[in-house]
Parts: C-alpha cells; sequence; structure tokens
C-alpha cells in the first residue's frame, strides 16, 4: 500500500491550519463519493466519538500527607471506598464502587462527577498507625484543586462492538445492558458503530500505546489494549488527567437494580495514511455485525438469539421470533456526535496534534472464561422426587409428607407432566381450615421449576427470589424427574 | 386520569365495575397495586365524565383524586442515552433527526416504568 502521507506531515499540516479534518459520519459520504484513493488525498484525519456507560473506569488519586501524617489504609469519598493497597497516601477509585450510605443510588461515578464540577467530597481515612504515620483517622473535605494528582486510568473502554440483550424469561431482569422486559419485551445495544473509534480503525494501525486521544474532554492516552480485548471485540485501556476534564463529558449514572457506573466521552483522530485506512474509516453501521443474546439464561455462555448488524439497532426496531420488538441504545449517540465535532474543532485550531502508536496492540486475542472448579449442576444434587396427582385427597397427600419426611409433592398428570405443587404447609393450613378435598383445590399452579443442567447457583437464586424452599427439577417436556431443596444446596454452597 | 385510594372497607366490592355501569363510562386501569388492606388503581377516563365518576367512587367511600402531570424529563440531566425508549408502553420517547432523545409527553399514561429505568434520573412523574 503506497503511504500519501505521514503522521508528521499531517501534524505540519495542523499547525499551518491546513489539514483538511472530517468527522467519521461525513466519511461514509467521502469515501463513498470519491472512492478510497481519493479519499486518502483529500482527507487528512477523520475524527471518532463514543459516549457511553463504561463500568471499567476509575481515577489514582494522590491525597497529599496531613499533619502528623496517616497510612491511609482504607479510605472513603463521599461514603464511597477507593482501593489503597498501593503507597499511603494512594489510592484508586472505581466508578462501580457503590456508596456505603446510599447504596446504588450513589457509587464512584458521581464521585468523580462532583469532583469535575468543583464540589467538595468528604474524605475519610482510617489506618493502624506506624512510626512514621502514626495518625489512625482523618476525616475532611477536598476539592480537585487540593489534591495532588488525579489521574483516569480506566482498564476497559471504548468497547469496539457488544452484544445486544434481550430476555426470554418470564420476569423483569435488572442487568449492565439496562433494563430488559420479560419474553422479549426488549432489546438493548452498547456502542455507537460506524462512529466508534476502534471500527474505523479495525487494525488497529494508527490506535495503540501512546495515541493521544480525547479523554472527558481533555487530552488523554491510550496505554495499551483494554482488558477482554478479543478482536473484533477490541477495548482500550487508557489515561488522562482528571483535573483537566469537564463533567460535559463524564457523567455519574446508575443501572437501576445493577449498580452504579460513569458514562465516558472519548475521541479518537485517524491519521489517514493511505487508501487502506481511508476506506475502513468509511465503514458504515450496515457492515458491523454483533449479535443479540439472552439474558434470560443466567449462564456464562448466553444463547445467542440471532445476529444483527448496527444498522438493524439502529433502526430502533428488529424482528425476533416473528414480532417487531423495540430497541433501545445504552450509549448516547448525540453526545458520541458531539465528541467527533469538538475533536475536528480542536485539531482544526491547531490545540490537538496526532501521535503514532509506539507500539501496537494485538490484533489477535481470545478472552478465556474464569478457571474454576466444575460447575455443579442442578441434576447432581437433585433427590427423588415424590409425585401425586390431583385427585389424591388432601388426607392421602398428608400421609405421603409425614410417612416420607418430605415437604414438596409435585403433582403430576397422567403422563407425569408437572401441573402443580402443594407444600406441608398448604396441608396444615389445609386440614386446618377443614379443607377435606382434593389436592387440586389448594395447590398451587404456577410453579417455579428448574431444569437438570442448571448451576446449582441459578437455582439457589431462584428460590432466594421467590421465597421457597425447593423446586421440582424437570426436563424440556416438563416431565418431573427429581425435587431440589435449599437445603441440599446450602450445604453445597456454604461449604 | 384519576387516581383513586381505598381501604380495607371497601376493598371487596367490585366498586370500579359499579361505577362504570352506573356512570354508563368506560374506564380504563391504567395502573393498580392492591394491597390486603389497601390499594391504589389509577383509571383513565374521558374528561367530561371525570367529575361524575369522582362523585361516584367518593359515594363508594374511595378516595378519588384527579392526577394531570406527564412525564417530565430534565434536558440537563438526560444524556440521551434512549434507555427508556423500548421501555415504555405507549412509546412516549424517540429520537429526534439531532439524534436527541425526546419526550412526546402527551401521550404518557403514567405507569411510571421508564422513572425507574434512567440513569441519570432525568425522569420524574409530578404528584
Ligand atoms: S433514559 Fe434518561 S438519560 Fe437516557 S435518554 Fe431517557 S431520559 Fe435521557
Ligand atoms: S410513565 Fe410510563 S407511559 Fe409515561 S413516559 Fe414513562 S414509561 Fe411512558
Amino acid at each position: 500500500m503506497k503511504t500519501v502521507k505521514t503522521v508528521d506531515e499531517i501534524n505540519q499540516k495542523i499547525k499551518e491550519g491546513s489539514a483538511n479534518v472530517v468527522t467519521a459520519l461525513e466519511m461514509k459520504d467521502v469515501v463513498a463519493e470519491l472512492g478510497a484513493e481519493k479519499a486518502a488525498e483529500e482527507v487528512d484525519v477523520v475524527t471518532t466519538g463514543t459516549f457511553g456507560a463504561m463500568c471499567s473506569s476509575g481515577v489514582f488519586f494522590n491525597f497529599g500527607h496531613s499533619d502528623p501524617p496517616i497510612k491511609m489504609q482504607r479510605v472513603w469519598l463521599n461514603d464511597v471506598e477507593a482501593y489503597t493497597g498501593v503507597a499511603a497516601v494512594d489510592a484508586y477509585l472505581g466508578v462501580t464502587q457503590l456508596s456505603e450510605t446510599r447504596g446504588m443510588e450513589y457509587g464512584g461515578g458521581h464521585v468523580i462527577e462532583d469532583l469535575v464540577r468543583g464540589r467538595e467530597v468528604e474524605l475519610r481515612a482510617t489506618a493502624y498507625g506506624t512510626d512514621c504515620y502514626p495518625r489512625k483517622e482523618i476525616v475532611t473535605e477536598i476539592g480537585l484543586e487540593d489534591v495532588n494528582q488525579a489521574v483516569m486510568v480506566n482498564p476497559r473502554n471504548a468497547y469496539q462492538r457488544y452484544r445486544a440483550a434481550t430476555n426470554s424469561s418470564d420476569r423483569v431482569l435488572r442487568t449492565y445492558m439496562g433494563t430488559l422486559l420479560p419474553n422479549f419485551g426488549n432489546v438493548t445495544f452498547a456502542g455507537v458503530g460506524e462512529l466508534s473509534p476502534l471500527n474505523n480503525d479495525p487494525e488497529y494501525r494508527t490506535i495503540g500505546v501512546g495515541t493521544r486521544i480525547f479523554l472527558g474532554g481533555a487530552k488523554g492516552y491510550v496505554i495499551g489494549e483494554g482488558t477482554q480485548h478479543a478482536p473484533p471485540f477490541g477495548t482500550l485501556m487508557v489515561k488522562g488527567n482528571l483535573k483537566e476534564m469537564s463533567a460535559e463529558w463524564l457523567r455519574g449514572a446508575t443501572f437501576p437494580g445493577y449498580g452504579t457506573t460513569l458514562f465516558v466521552g472519548i475521541g479518537i483522530p485517524i491519521p489517514i495514511l493511505d487508501a487502506k485506512i481511508a476506506e475502513a474509516t468509511g465503514i458504515t453501521d450496515d457492515k458491523i455485525e454483533t449479535s443479540i443474546i439472552d439474558f434470560g439464561v443466567p449462564r456464562r455462555d448466553r444463547p445467542v438469539v440471532k445476529k444483527v448488524t448496527y444498522a438493524e439497532l439502529k433502526s430502533g426496531k428488529v424482528e425476533i421470533n416473528g414480532e417487531e420488538v423495540r430497541v433501545s441504545p445504552l450509549s448516547s449517540y448525540y453526545h458520541s456526535i458531539k465528541i467527533a465535532e469538538e475533536l475536528k474543532k480542536m485539531i482544526e485550531k491547531a490545540e490537538f496534534f496526532l501521535s503514532m502508536p509506539v507500539e501496537r496492540i494485538p490484533q489477535k486475542e481470545v478472552f478465556k472464561p474464569l478457571r474454576h472448579k466444575e460447575v455443579k449442576v442442578v441434576k447432581s444434587v437433585m433427590e427423588k422426587a415424590i409425585a401425586i396427582r390431583e385427585t389424591t385427597s388432601v388426607q392421602d397427600a398428608s400421609q405421603i409428607i409425614i410417612t416420607n419426611n418430605v415437604n414438596h409433592l409435585p403433582v403430576v398428570d397422567n403422563e407425569g407432566v408437572l401441573i402443580g405443587i402443594v407444600t406441608s404447609w398448604d396441608i396444615a393450613k389445609a386440614v386446618a381450615t377443614g379443607k377435606t378435598g382434593s389436592v387440586s383445590e389448594i395447590m398451587t399452579r404456577k410453579v417455579i421449576t428448574a431444569l437438570p443442567d442448571e448451576p446449582i447457583e441459578v437455582a439457589a437464586r431462584k428460590m432466594e427470589q421467590h421465597s421457597i424452599s425447593a423446586l421440582p427439577v424437570v426436563d424440556t417436556k416438563r416431565h418431573v424427574i427429581g425435587l431440589v431443596t435449599s437445603e441440599d444446596l446450602s450445604k453445597l454452597l456454604v461449604g | 386520569m384519576i387516581l383513586l385510594k381505598y381501604d380495607s372497607r371497601s376493598v371487596r366490592e367490585p366498586i370500579i365495575a359499579k361505577t362504570a355501569i352506573e356512570t354508563e363510562t368506560l374506564l380504563n386501569i391504567i395502573k393498580a397495586s392492591v394491597g390486603a388492606r389497601q390499594g391504589e388503581i389509577i383509571i383513565e377516563v374521558e374528561d367530561a365524565k371525570a367529575d361524575e365518576v369522582m362523585e361516584k367512587l367518593r359515594a363508594f367511600g374511595v378516595e378519588a383524586v384527579k392526577i394531570e402531570g406527564r412525564i417530565e424529563k430534565d434536558d440537563e440531566l438526560c444524556v440521551h442515552c434512549g434507555a427508556c425508549i423500548s421501555i415504555c408502553p405507549v412509546e412516549v420517547f424517540s429520537v429526534a433527526d439531532d439524534k436527541k432523545v425526546v419526550a412526546d409527553s402527551q401521550k404518557c399514561i403514567r405507569c411510571g416504568v421508564c422513572v425507574t429505568v434512567c440513569p441519570l434520573s432525568a425522569l420524574s412523574l409530578p404528584e
């Protein structure tokens, strides 16, 4: 590939005010109109942008020393704890850490936004006291100008693309992908597709270690590939000076029922060095694929419901099982465009220069699951179920409960298919109120069940959520094949 | 829309149905939270009939107040993420041409779901 220009040449043009800068959105049209070769000659820089909840973010602080000094062993900012396993007055505040007094409503992300807005926060620290650091406790108010350093270091930002989410189960799920309505009630997706930095440089030729970027309104740098980097689901690790950032591009947020986070604005300029890069920045949403996965299945490998493109997701509706389902983005397209435009202006005004990476980030990488002990499934702990028919009398059912010393009797039809459940408590109540008919009158018909291959943690969470103590285990045709009780599980989970 | 609050005295009566029949009005139940001893129901009726319906309900011993506020979005707080779009049952939210998320509040039926979903707490229902 013939190099059309170098980054130095582009920087020279920026200095002279003659660089041609366009946003990634504008570049689509340029490439479509002129073709990649011609576009590479015409355009010098393409700006990208993304603004979304980035949970893997946080800030390193150095608070300075008090008199007498303290080796801050534990630190809280507005009751949100920061990590202190580093030197005496250094700490790392992560955006998902929750307030110990306000819970999910306020967390690390909110503390960071408050500081950037110029608000003071309460710093509280405790320590064990040493000869060099005698003090054991301190409480004070600090603002961003009071700390020595506030360096934003985000281990995983700017996801290239992300799997979209839906929910096949029959209850509302509160997740890091927002609220998912039951029975495929909606779809949510993150990322901004064709405007997203890494999608415009999918081979990571110009985005790598040392690339200067727009981070939270200030200049920042890529310091490497992010955690969980697995192309084409690439990620970046970035840093920047919080003291120079603006709350317009950093917003503390709460995903209800899930936790807190920080909306972070990132923009990356891409130098158009040759036709290949020009072509890459011409990428459009219909070429960017991802899949919709089912959060109704609480496993690591959630089933793929269907493959889609960002163009389909952004249309606001997708079809699932023949029905139209509404789609919510979770990243802000509006602010992402603003970032690309803001960065464009900074470059045009010669306030921002480009840098080539000093090291490239991996173009191939696999994302390994956590190595842990084998997954225990329900099948391995379930006991035999003693099933009864709905015509069984309350009297007989109570006998069965007593002779077998059990608390739960699944009720089945003549094919062994589950139709209800009665508990010893139901029976006791029926007897006490003089109900002597058949169990069909007293059984619970909407039964929460477990599948034999379900991990025991999943079964345990179901019991906890529904405040029940046992689940009939059924096969895919709802034939009862066993019963799992909270006692069976607690032996395994606690031990 | 009318908010009904009732307690154990009236909880057993099929008051909604009775009211509908006796006032010859179509009542649309928007939201109902019914507890063991008390409950709250929000119903929608055509404006012309609202006063008559409320009078009838009060005669049954139910507290009835008109609610008029619809969803309010604080544009200082909103980041235009769009999380609210697919949640609202009546499609109040949409993406405008400039890519901002906008609310067509007139359509709001006060179900309250979006309020609990917005990550920036930008949505509220006036009392
Ligand atoms: S969910 Fe909240 S922040 Fe997001 S677009 Fe809706 S109102 Fe705005
Ligand atoms: S309260 Fe319900 S109807 Fe009104 S905007 Fe919110 S989700 Fe839509």
